[in-house]
């Protein structure tokens, strides 16, 4: 009878000594900051981009000097695509590491899932990419400990309607949405309730599949209509390929995106003469002059040899974001950091100046890039 | 004879009493922190899991590769209904409903399907998953879509947990133990030799079945209620691989393998937390190694029993009493 | 009217794909019944062998083409010779799930060298970047090329299985595989053989799919892997006309499915056509039911 509660102790410690034994000894002059992102598993390109980014940020913090001095000490775990993966790290991360931030999740449900552990033990989580519109705040009130520096769906979809109504005078418009993803989601209904109620009409609303290679038989099945823009909510992914094969059909109207098609995958999956009369809203423009865009693209290609999309400067973003709130923090603990975090003005980033909302969002400028011949050909400020 | 019986019911039942009160006592002194209790979450809603698949597969015989589709009507039903009406009454509510429905739901597919051969019920189990997954993303009314439920509250804590898993494997435990859990064993072993016995095959099939699915569906509906967030993708065709790789490693055949099996993967899973691609690999190799050195698990059919331990009780008893 | 027509050549091209990859699982389930999952991965990495030569070392698409269905050949009797043979006496559940494991084995290592990221083949050029249009109906140079490369690919097969020796042996295999032994047939290289052409062609349709699509992933061959297996089912496994069918009628159902604004339910509607046929005619469209022997 003893032995066999022992038998369970044994396992029991078993677990506690794998999970303890990770733990690396506090440092008083490091500050520990938590990295739950999607390294592995269905999403796990936007993960590893938006690490990418944060970890060009870190490392240029800490060559700079660190935070007052303390450098940054990034705690990263891959929470495999995987919602209840994304919560329990996160409870790792605040109650056992012991970090003062979180940054990530890439999506808008696993970051959500982790926002509970956040408030619970006022330990700020911050994400870069999670835009649905109700991550930060709902009916129930501003989520304490949880804030973004992206856009949400709706300020993105609103967006571009209004560019397609004012700048490309469309009238009938045709959604091609990831059905799969509640970022498109998100998008398609900002779009058409935008878009309708500028005198606008949805003339047919397609879906597809994340992963998906073959459009052709909705391209056929629009054919036949009669419109004058598609607005394709999506990522560069499917995105690609359906401006591709959207072309190679025959539909020439102005194709409209998202930043979710900010990716230099884009132009190699669609091929450089597809990419004309294509739109798609964003934070930046690579072919922007400021001096912040421009050493961020120099920096990254110097690191990593390629281009940077979307992620990488969101990611990078966030890092700088959470280290300008450190700066300013009274202390180095949750507390302070959220307090420092809401009073955030006029940071300058890559992918914008932005502010702090009372909604813990960003409000920072959208701009619209043109594509001409797969190239930034230029930019539109859209006014809200 | 009847007296030791019950003697030893009630040395089992103040054991799993004991079990019970010293994870409590280790959660309130914090020994236990909140990383470790969803860990231990994980494990036991792993556990119910691959307890339940097992019966099917692993004592019946029939090879399913839909178990992550049953979890997730069990965790959309208790979703929902706790979103509406957040009470720990309406949380057990919505446990039994979600495990009912996915027992209809296992009833409806198993009928006509059961009556395929083991690899073509393996694809046939697997086309019903992802058509359950898809249906879940296009109810946007109802499910919210691809975006999933958000915000459910936390009604899962020890307790609950401890009551539910124990309370699985005793289920499964008693059913494989009673002339059913015989029957069923026999269809594995030859179906025809079995039907030739008298057994009627389509019904014992069927009803493993539904009890497997009744199970995942208590499964689903504490991962929603504990993680907080659902959404179609969670209970893919991985979801059910994961579980699988439980069953096939512990043994099957095997309840307490099972259980073992759903621990270490934990532990391995914390281990190698850093490589995760690594991980899907290791996976991979464990299932085809297994499959090639032992293809009937850790364990095979034996179970690590109590009298096992009691035997080894004894032994070192006998050592410390030699010396 | 000129709609249909275009769905119909979408379709074809598409179900080409399908009838390429089913062809591989059709054949392997003839002869030692069992669901190569890893086939579909096979595919994949006759992607990623049509990447390297194409995009890294500048070969031509023929040359390519030859090239990944040589790897893919070598892939295929490897993975027979590893992780099948050995479990040729074992329970048909050991099999598919060492199946699943070489299948889950190649995504992930894969994933590990080449990370999950989408690579894109280099753009094409010619011959193969024209379009044809007649009416209204537009027909590219790479749909041509892939029915093309699938009809003789499938005649190739079709000779091999019925006109020579090793294609007899490998029908006698299917049928009786003690018998066949008996006779005197090398039955563990008429199935490595089996192993070797449905992987050959799984390297063309995956190298096809590269020009075409012009986008590969780790993960690609899942989804199109259990849609060449339905199809296969759908005309009857094991039979290799039916996996051509099989092939060309999905491809084309789910062209319609989604032409007519349900791509949502595009993949519940193949998946619900295998259950439907699984119930209703478990031989296939074209094969015979038969009793199961004691």
């Amino acid at each position: 009878m003893k032995k066999y509660s022992v038998i369970f102790m044994l396992l029991l410690s078993m677990l506690i000594f794998a999970s303890c034994s990770q733990t690396a000894s506090t440092n008083q002059n490091v500050i520990k900051i938590g990295v739950n992102y999607e390294l592995s598993g269905g999403v796990a390109t936007y993960g590893q981009s938006s690490v990418e980014g944060i970890e060009l940020a870190v490392e240029q913090i800490n060559q700079a000097g660190g935070i007052n001095g303390k450098k940054i000490q990034l705690v990263k775990y891959d929470n495999k695509s995987d919602a209840s993966e994304a919560t329990t790290l996160a409870t790792r991360l605040i109650t056992q590491d012991k970090v003062v931030a979180v940054l990530g999740p890439a999506t808008s449900g696993a970051f959500m899932a982790t926002i509970p552990v956040a408030n619970q033990n006022k330990v700020p989580v911050i994400s870069g990419s999670a835009t649905a519109d109700n991550v930060t705040v709902d009916d129930k009130g501003v989520k304490e400990y949880a804030f973004r520096i992206c856009f949400t769906d709706s300020q993105q979809g609103r967006a571009v309607a209004k560019f397609a109504l004012e700048n490309l005078s469309s009238k009938k418009a045709v959604i091609i949405m990831d059905s799969s993803s509640d970022y498109a989601k998100g998008l398609a209904e900002a779009f058409t309730s935008t878009f309708e109620a500028g005198g606008g009409t949805i003339v047919a609303q397609e879906a597809y599949m994340a992963g998906d290679t073959d459009f052709n038989a909705v391209l056929t099945s629009i054919k036949g209509k009669d419109f004058d823009v598609i607005f394709i909510p999506g990522y560069y992914n499917e995105a690609g390929l359906i401006i591709k094969q959207a072309r190679a059909q025959g539909i020439d109207v102005p194709i409209l995106g998202a930043d979710g098609f900010d990716s230099p995958k884009l132009a190699e999956l669609a091929g450089a003469e597809a990419l004309n009369n294509v739109y798609f809203t964003n934070h930046y423009s690579s072919v922007d002059s400021s001096s912040v865009v421009a050493e961020f693209v120099e920096a990254f290609k110097t690191k990593y040899k390629k281009e940077p999309d979307a992620f990488n400067a969101l990611g990078y973003d966030l890092a700088k974001f959470v280290a300008d709130a450190l700066g300013r923090a009274e202390k180095i603990d949750g507390e302070s950091l959220k307090k420092a975090l809401e009073t955030t003005k006029d940071f300058e980033g890559v992918t914008g100046t932005m502010s702090v909302d009372e909604n813990h969002n960003v409000v920072k400028d959208i701009i619209v890039i043109e594509l001409k011949d797969g190239q930034q050909y230029k930019t539109y400020r859209v006014t809200e | 004879m009847k007296g030791t019986l019950s003697a030893q019911l009630i040395r089992k039942l103040i054991l799993v009493v004991l079990a019970y009160a010293i994870v409590q006592l280790l959660i309130s002194v914090n020994i236990i922190n909140d990383y470790l209790q969803a860990t231990l979450t994980t494990i036991c809603i792993n556990i119910i899991l691959a307890v339940s698949l097992n019966l099917i597969t692993g004592f019946t015989g029939q090879f399913s590769l839909g178990h992550a589709g049953f979890m997730s009507i069990g965790a959309y039903t208790c979703a929902l209904i706790i979103l509406k009406n957040p009470t720990t009454y309406n949380f057990l509510l919505g446990t039994l409903l979600g495990a009912l429905l996915a027992a209809l739901v296992g009833f409806l597919v198993g009928l006509p399907t059961l009556r395929l051969r083991g690899d073509y019920l393996a694809i046939a189990t697997l086309g019903m998953a992802e058509i359950i997954k898809i249906m879940f993303i296009n109810m946007d009314k109802i499910t919210n879509g691809p975006r999933g439920l958000s915000g459910i509250p936390r009604f899962v804590n020890w307790t609950w947990l401890f009551i539910f898993t124990v309370g699985t494997v005793l289920l499964i435990r008693n059913f494989l133990k009673s002339s059913h859990g015989r029957a069923c064993i026999a269809i594995r072993e030859d179906e025809i030799a079995a039907e030739t016995m008298g057994i009627n095959i389509t019904w014992y099939k069927v009803l493993a079945f539904v009890i497997g699915a009744f199970c995942a569906g208590i499964a689903g509906a504490l991962y929603a209620s504990y993680f907080y967030f659902i959404k179609p993708d969670i209970f893919g065709f991985l979801k059910s691989v994961d579980i699988l790789v439980m069953v096939v490693l512990g043994g099957m055949g095997s309840i307490s393998g099972s259980i073992l099996a759903a621990i270490l993967l934990a532990v391995i899973s914390t281990l190698l937390q850093s490589f995760s691609e690594i991980r899907m690999i290791l996976y991979a190799l464990i299932l085809i190694i297994i499959m090639i050195f032992r293809p009937q698990g850790l364990l095979g059919s034996r179970e690590i029993s109590l009298s096992a331990f009691n035997r080894l009780g004894k032994f070192f008893a006998f050592e410390k009493e030699a010396k | 009217m000129e709609q249909l027509l275009q769905q119909i050549v979408n379709g074809i091209s598409l179900g080409s794909i399908y009838a390429l990859i089913a062809l591989g699982y059709t054949m392997v389930y003839g002869i030692i019944k069992l669901i190569n999952f890893a086939h579909c991965d096979i595919y994949m990495i006759g992607a990623y062998v049509g990447y390297v030569c194409m995009a890294k070392l500048g070969l031509g698409f023929f040359p390519s083409l030859l090239a990944s269905m040589l790897v893919c050949t070598l892939l295929g009797v490897a993975i027979e010779k590893i992780a099948y043979k050995p479990l040729r006496n074992a329970t048909r559940i050991a099999a598919l799930i060492t199946a699943i494991g070489v299948s889950l084995f190649l995504e992930y290592t894969t994933m590990f060298f080449a990370t999950a990221n989408v690579r894109t083949y280099p753009p094409m050029t010619g011959f193969m970047a024209k379009t044809f249009k007649m009416g209204n109906v537009v027909i590219s140079a790479q749909q041509i090329l892939i029915a093309i490369i699938t009809i003789i690919l499938m005649v190739l097969l079709q000779l091999i299985v019925k006109k020579t020796r090793i294609g007899k042996a490998m029908r006698a295999v299917s049928l009786d595989k003690d018998a066949a032994e008996l006779m005197g047939i090398n039955a563990d290289s008429t199935i490595s053989f089996t192993f070797a052409l449905g992987s050959a062609l799984a390297g063309a349709a995956g190298i096809l799919v590269g020009v075409y699509y012009n986008s590969i992933n780790p993960l690609m061959g899942v989804l199109p892997g259990l849609k060449a297996f339905v199809a296969a089912v759908f005309g009857g496994i094991g039979i290799i006309p039916g996996a051509m069918l099989g092939g060309y009628l999905i491809g084309i159902i789910e062209t319609f499915v989604a032409g007519f604004g349900y791509s949502m339910y595009r993949d519940a509607v193949v998946f619900a056509i295998l259950i439907l046929i699984l119930i209703l005619r478990p031989a296939g469209l074209l094969g015979k039911n038969t009793g199961e022997k004691v």
